[in-house]
């Protein structure tokens, strides 16, 4: 749980000079522990204010997005489970709920599509959009047990290459529902009675590997019209490794990608293998950031940080909980001085376009993010002075899609 | 049976607010309708409903755009969001109002349904409530994967085992699970997450749930079958049911129906609320409100919906007859019944019905219009806000209902005159609270009833309906 060792010659190629900042937001934070911490609210995680609590923060701290995590994996079992946070809200719901208390903060629930449905999916993360005022992404995510295929009861597991097929179809029929409403196919027109240009609704008639699809989608065209796509390259995947399917997935429907990597100079290679896959998609790599994880524990001094982590750690091991993995990715325990030149040396060097802060305990490690580590970036000339207006889209620097019917002349 | 009236008391008037949807009865062409899909139309209609203290807020979902003659229907509006999503979000610009929405059971799992509303009631404070429907169309089931299989004979046997099966994820939590215990390093302890074994005839699953117990610990269940086994299964599950009976007999007879089959159930009368679907119209005068009853009637029935309405009858292409002339001398294609595809069909005989509306268009001289009019737009309450009140009032007082579900002909400002108006009328009758009587929708929608929260005498029901 050291903080790695920093690399910032490992350059694939320059880089912009702004960093990507997002936070991952999960119950209590990484670390196990966590909700031992004086300063966390162990008794508030399955409630509302706890959540908003969150999100304000990530909304004053003028973050680019805030991915809430999401899965039907049962709850802890086995030695050190009583001492680890168990349960979880459905992370769409979370974002759905925060929308209307926050401002300008990006809002990118993870969603798993191994066991459900797309035309759900789509019309959730529409309606999100909706209730945003367009800031609102989607971070899909596979199922990877036997232990959550047997909640549904429907099919078995299946391997990572074909999780990751079907992941991309459903990715697909997401995109094309949200395109089955053309802009401005709501007309009310009073003097023909018609409600909507029908010519601008159209059936995305999907066949696929896995499943087909009729449309059109129940929920007109959202205020972004597609929501960000922000693929985790190799959540969840034990050492860290790239996985082809998630690789391609990426680069085909990405509009921003988060990489666990151990070190600045595994980070550079991986945006390499982003972009690359990107470039064979037929699309353009600078349009597709690539934020690294970065697990953190700040304090005001590195003294204090090590010894929260120490307390931290002397908890997991009493409680028997085995040595946790904080996100398999880079970690910074220490001052957001250092952290801010970590991530200049990222971002600088190349290594990423931004990073994705996943904190070790909540709510105090986003408190010290927007109190410290924000403004040192502002100094830096790595963050803007103010929270731009407009949507997620316009973070990335997106403009209005093109819409894949009239487009493709259908 | 007398819906547990005690001495002089009067019964108290529950009203939800319907979310105004995608048929002729929400007039859009109105300069004064909004926006059916931005946000800030549910956030008006909704922080409106609860200065009216209604018990819940109510979202109607179709999850297939509406065909008629092969093409999307276009006449009505036509597209809605999600949901879960939006009451998630009304859940934080509104304190007290309850959250319900039709959420389909056919193309969802148990385990999905369990989640998202154990999430919407946590992140309410307990204001969730979920309306059970099953279809069984293969027209739907072309947007999902698992397809449309259901036959119609297993609707309530899916709807009996989804719940059951929901409210064995919901009750795999311990209520006091979460203890979060600091000092002794506990959050959860073990034995608190019970593992689910279910395999019945629609579901084989198994394992342990993700969320914690909700508020509610079950959202507040409602239903809105009127056939045999529809009553049955709302007579044994639901709080509430939305009932379609617009005469004081016929809602009476409805009403001890339901409630009379409560008892072989274990359950008392007061434990179910019957809400039947209502429109009104208001006016200063009586004349007045007949006028705008009038021009609303005709906003909702233009001459191309009147002619749709009637195909939907006849089964055939009715567009070159004219929708203020009689009706057609042609007979019903009684084989065409599928004209209208993913809208709800009441009736099921239609050769009756066209012979019925025959005989009425004759006897009454009514044009194609005038009769569609007659026949499906005459609005339930029509007066002056006094009027109005006497007429609900009475009727929950006759045990005709417990209140009604309102559905305004207009988004998002259709129900404002009725909050700012009808609203203190009930309560200077005595009929209507003053304020909410607790957090919960459980809390409000049982307010005469506080002893009937004890939702775990009802948990173990279910299994007597999958049989």
């Amino acid at each position: 749980m050291n903080s790695s060792v920093m690399n910032s010659s490992a350059m694939s190629r320059p880089s912009r000079t702004g960093a990507y900042l997002a936070v991952e937001l999960a119950g209590a934070g990484r670390h196990p522990a966590a909700w031992r911490l004086a300063d966390a609210a162990p008794g508030e995680l399955f409630t509302a204010g706890y959540w908003t609590g969150l999100a304000q923060l990530a909304d004053i701290a003028g973050l680019d997005f805030l991915v809430i995590p999401d899965s039907f994996t049962p709850p802890a079992e086995g030695p050190g489970a009583e001492a680890t946070v168990r349960g979880r809200l459905d992370a769409v719901a979370i974002a759905a709920r925060v929308a209307p208390v926050t401002t300008s903060v990006g809002l990118v629930p993870a969603a798993t599509v191994t066991h459900t449905e797309p035309f759900h999916l789509s019309k959730a993360i529409a309606t999100l959009d909706f209730v945003s005022t367009g800031r609102a992404g989607w971070q899909p995510s596979v199922s990877r047990t036997q232990a959550e295929a047997d909640l549904f009861g429907r099919k078995g597991v299946a391997p990572a290459d074909v999780l990751w097929r079907e992941a991309g179809e459903a990715v697909e029929v997401v995109v094309r529902l949200w395109d089955s409403w053309e802009d401005g196919a709501v007309v009310r027109n009073v003097s023909t009675g018609r409600y909507v240009d029908r010519d601008k609704l159209h059936y995305i008639d999907f066949t696929g590997e896995f499943f087909s699809v009729k449309g059109p989608s129940i929920t007109p065209r959202s205020p972004q019209a597609r929501p960000p796509v922000v693929v985790h390259l190799n959540e969840g995947v034990p050492d860290g490794a790239d996985e082809p399917g998630a690789l391609a997935v990426a680069g085909r429907w990405a509009d921003a990608v988060r990489v666990s990597a151990a070190d600045l100079g595994a980070a550079a290679e991986a945006r390499t293998r982003v972009r690359g896959s990107v470039s064979d998609a037929g699309r353009d790599p600078d349009a597709v950031p690539v934020l690294l994880d970065v697990s953190t524990l700040l304090a005001s001094t590195a003294d204090e940080a090590a010894r929260t982590a120490d307390r931290l750690d002397g908890w997991a091991e009493a409680a028997g909980q085995p040595a946790a993995d904080l996100s398999g990715s880079v970690s910074w325990v220490g001052t957001a001085e250092r952290l801010a030149g970590l991530i200049g040396d990222a971002v600088g060097g190349g290594a990423a376009d931004g990073v994705t802060l996943v904190p070790w305990a909540l709510p105090s490690g986003l408190r010290l993010v927007a109190d410290e580590l924000v403004p040192l970036l502002r100094e830096r000339g790595l963050r803007p002075a103010a929270a731009p207006g407009g949507g997620l889209r316009d973070r990335f620097g997106l403009s209005r899609p093109a819409n894949y019917f009239t487009e493709a002349g259908v | 049976m007398s819906g547990g009236m005690s001495g002089t008391r009067k019964k108290l008037i529950h009203l939800a607010a319907h979310f105004p949807g995608v048929n002729n009865t929400t007039v859009w062409s109105d300069p004064a309708s909004g926006s059916q899909t931005d946000f800030a139309s549910f956030v008006h209609f909704a922080r409106n409903a609860e200065r009216g203290l209604f018990d819940f807020m109510f979202l109607a979902e179709g999850l297939r755009l509406r065909e008629h003659r092969g093409q999307i229907h276009d006449l009505d509006v036509v597209g809605r969001p999600d949901t879960f999503t939006v009451l998630n979000a009304i859940a934080a610009v509104t304190t007290h109002l309850g959250l319900g929405g039709t959420i389909n059971t056919t193309f969802n799992e148990p385990v999905e349904i369990a989640k998202q509303f154990a999430s919407l009631d946590h992140l309410s404070g307990g204001r969730a409530a979920w309306n059970l429907v099953t279809s069984s169309d293969a027209f739907t089931g072309e947007n999902f994967r698992r397809g449309g299989f259901l036959r119609p004979e297993q609707r309530y046997d899916r709807a009996a085992e989804i719940l059951e099966v929901a409210k064995e994820w919901w009750d795999s939590w311990a209520g006091d699970a979460v203890r979060a215990d600091r000092a002794g390093g506990v959050f959860v302890p073990d034995g608190a997450i019970s593992p689910v074994r279910h395999v019945g005839e629609q579901f084989d699953v198994r394992g342990r749930f993700d969320t914690p117990r909700s508020p509610q610990g079950y959202p507040v269940l409602l239903q809105s079958g009127d056939s045999d086994p529809g009553r049955e299964f709302g007579a044994a599950t639901a709080d509430a049911i939305f009932s379609r009976h617009g005469t004081l007999e016929a809602g009476q007879a409805f009403f001890a129906d339901v409630k009379g089959r409560m008892p072989r159930h274990g359950r008392r009368p007061d434990d179910l609320k019957i809400l039947p679907a209502a429109t009104f119209v208001l006016g200063d005068t009586p004349a007045d409100a007949e006028e705008r009853a009038d021009h609303v009637r005709r906003q909702q029935v233009g001459g191309q919906t009147a002619i749709a309405f009637l195909e939907q009858v006849w089964g055939r292409d009715l567009s070159g007859y004219d929708p203020d002339g009689p009706l057609p001398d042609i007979d019903p294609d009684p084989q065409n019944v599928s004209i209208t595809r993913g809208r709800v069909r009441h009736e099921r005989d239609t050769m009756a019905l066209a012979r019925q509306w025959r005989e009425l268009a004759e006897s009454k001289r009514l044009s194609i219009r005038e009769l569609i009019i007659e026949t499906t737009a005459r609005q339930s309450f029509i007066g002056t806000p006094a009027q109005v009140a006497e007429q609900i009032d009475s009727y929950v007082q006759a045990d005709a209902s417990d209140g009604f579900i309102l559905v305004p002909h207009l988004t998002p400002g259709g129900l404002d005159n009725f909050v700012a108006k009808v609203i203190p009328e009930l309560q200077d009758r005595g009929s209507f609270r003053t304020s909410y009587a607790g957090p919960t929708l459980r809390d409000n929608l049982f307010q005469n009833t506080p002893d009937a929260l004890a939702g775990e005498a009802l948990a173990g029901e279910s299994g007597n309906l999958s049989g």
